[in-house]
């Protein structure tokens, strides 16, 4: 008989409630599914009775796509809902609308909001698993989840490695669930990026600060560069979008002067020339494309752990 | 230490129904069976079914290579956690195991190999699990252990090692001796908690 191991929370809200056994547990299950992607017929019966929606307040490309597939993957029944063409337009409230979904038997939702906290909400007035897929600047735990996977999977265990994050931490929950996440694993942390897309409190996360891109990818073993979300900042944070690149973009030349291999990652959408040059994004040094490979498996992962079962349905 | 005290107790209410010298006998006649079929093993490929087909498997494969002189037999390991029909029934996810299959299975004679044949669920998903590899041209089944009278489904095996007829709630296990201390097999009066 194979081992069972169970996860310490019924939902996934955030890195913050998992436990390093909790993550240690998504990362050996998704081990287990990305070989499953790689067979003939990429799919597996386990979720065959449940069904899952997914509920999108947000625009999303890959992370919708990569929960979609994780599902028909597992078999599941898949139900999409993207706000802009609902009665979410006609003025109904978020609680109303999952309450209507539910009463169609529905057993998990995925859902990404522009709302911190919308997920957690969900959780304690709606009766179903609820999964996080980004709910405004607070959290992304699915994104944290595969990029710390892909880092393992390239440099092996996490822990006192140097990981640094760099660009738009104020407005990033990727940047807040990679932090939670990587630090749980044992990884030192440091932030980069102008002072203004800083928060204050972010030392408090235990992690360090710098303002100077030249210095953290020397220190770093890798460097997780985040997309500029010109579609948060309310304000100017930097005087323009070329200046951001000229003191904080990651080129060619600059990775050369350090005469060392530093891991590029980019959790995506990338704006090319300003955060990350092409030649940068598409070179070898780049694990771009495994992270969406492993975002499949990671979310697999999660939804067959989190699946209801008879003593907790 | 409290796991290893857990473990004794269980010991001593476990009896030992083959001990590790007829053992032997039963695993040399088995593979004697394989080569009968399936002479130098052409077109054919063992897999075993994680996690305790696997350490059967591994014991025959290796007896079949020092028998033949040739250690040519394609070997696989099945996972088939995710197949399983009971997945809702479980309070917790089981923890799946490697799955290790570097050959087409497509038009091969496949030797399926578990511990210990019971309800046949196992053996169900396993070939459901199959499938997903390609489609073989004919799938035999070997176990060690055939509890032939609590069968679920109409599946038998093709080789057996032991017949074991008991009560439902009996537990039978096969311990290998470099996993478990020696090559035994044990039956318990009921289904033994794993010690966690």
């Amino acid at each position: 008989m194979s081992e069972s191991r169970k996860l310490s929370q019924p939902h996934l809200l955030g890195i913050r409630d998992l436990t390093p056994e909790d993550i240690r547990l998504i990362f050996d299950t998704a081990v287990q599914f990305k070989e499953v992607l790689n067979r003939p017929i990429k799919k597996v019966p386990s979720l065959r009775d449940t069904t899952i929606v997914n509920l999108f307040f947000e625009n999303s490309t890959r992370t919708r796509i990569s929960f979609e597939l994780a599902e028909k993957r597992l078999s599941a029944d898949v139900v999409n809902f993207s706000a802009s063409a609902s009665s979410v337009s006609k003025g109904e409230t978020l609680i109303d609308t999952v309450n209507n979904i539910l009463s169609m038997k529905v057993d998990m939702v995925v859902m990404r909001h522009p709302a911190p906290g919308a997920a957690e909400l969900l959780a304690r007035k709606i009766k179903a698993t609820i999964v996080n897929a980004g709910d405004g600047t607070h959290e992304h735990p699915t994104q944290a989840l595969l990029d710390a996977f892909s880092m393992e999977e390239k440099i092996g265990s996490l822990e006192g490695k140097h990981i640094a994050i760099v660009g738009d931490i104020l407005h990033s929950r990727v940047a807040l669930s990679n932090i939670l996440c990587l630090t749980k694993l044992g990884a030192k942390v440091r932030v980069c990026g102008p002072p203004t897309l800083i928060p204050k409190w972010i030392h408090t996360l235990g992690v360090e600060v710098s303002y100077d891109i030249r210095d953290t990818l020397e220190w770093a073993d890798v460097a997780n560069i985040l997309r500029i979300q010109l579609e948060r900042q309310d304000t100017r944070y930097f005087p323009s979008l070329r200046e951001y690149a000229l003191y904080f973009g990651i080129n060619r030349a600059l990775l050369e002067e350090l005469g060392k291999d530093v891991v590029i990652m980019h959790p995506g959408p990338i704006n090319r020339g300003v955060e990350i040059t092409s030649d940068v994004a598409d070179s070898s040094q780049s694990i771009i494309l495994q992270q969406v490979e492993n975002g499949v498996a990671i979310r697999m992962a999660v939804l067959y752990l989190l699946a209801p079962r008879a003593t907790n349905a | 230490m409290r796991s290893q005290l857990v473990y004794l107790h269980h010991m001593e209410h476990g009896r030992v129904i083959l001990s590790s010298r007829p053992f032997q006998m039963v695993l040399d006649r088995l593979c004697y069976a394989l080569i009968e079929n399936y002479d130098a093993f052409e077109g054919t490929c063992v897999i075993g079914v994680q996690p305790r087909g696997v350490l059967l498997a591994d014991r025959l494969v290796s007896r079949l290579n020092e028998i033949l002189g040739s250690p040519s037999i394609r070997y696989g390991k099945l996972d088939i956690t995710f197949y399983r029909d009971d997945f809702r029934k479980q309070g917790r996810p089981m923890v799946a195991s490697q799955t290790v299959l570097e050959f087409p299975i497509e038009d091969q004679r496949v030797i399926l190999i578990d511990d210990v044949l019971y309800t046949g669920r196992t053996i169900q998903a396993a070939m459901t699990a199959l499938g997903d590899f390609g489609r073989p041209a004919t799938v035999e089944l070997l176990a060690l252990v055939d509890r032939r009278f609590n069968r679920h489904l109409p599946i038998k095996a093709n080789y057996v090692g032991i017949q074991v007829d008991a009560v439902d709630e009996a537990y039978v296990k096969v311990d290998w001796a470099d996993q478990d201390g020696d090559d035994r097999i044990l039956i318990y009066p009921q289904k033994q908690e794993p010690a966690v």
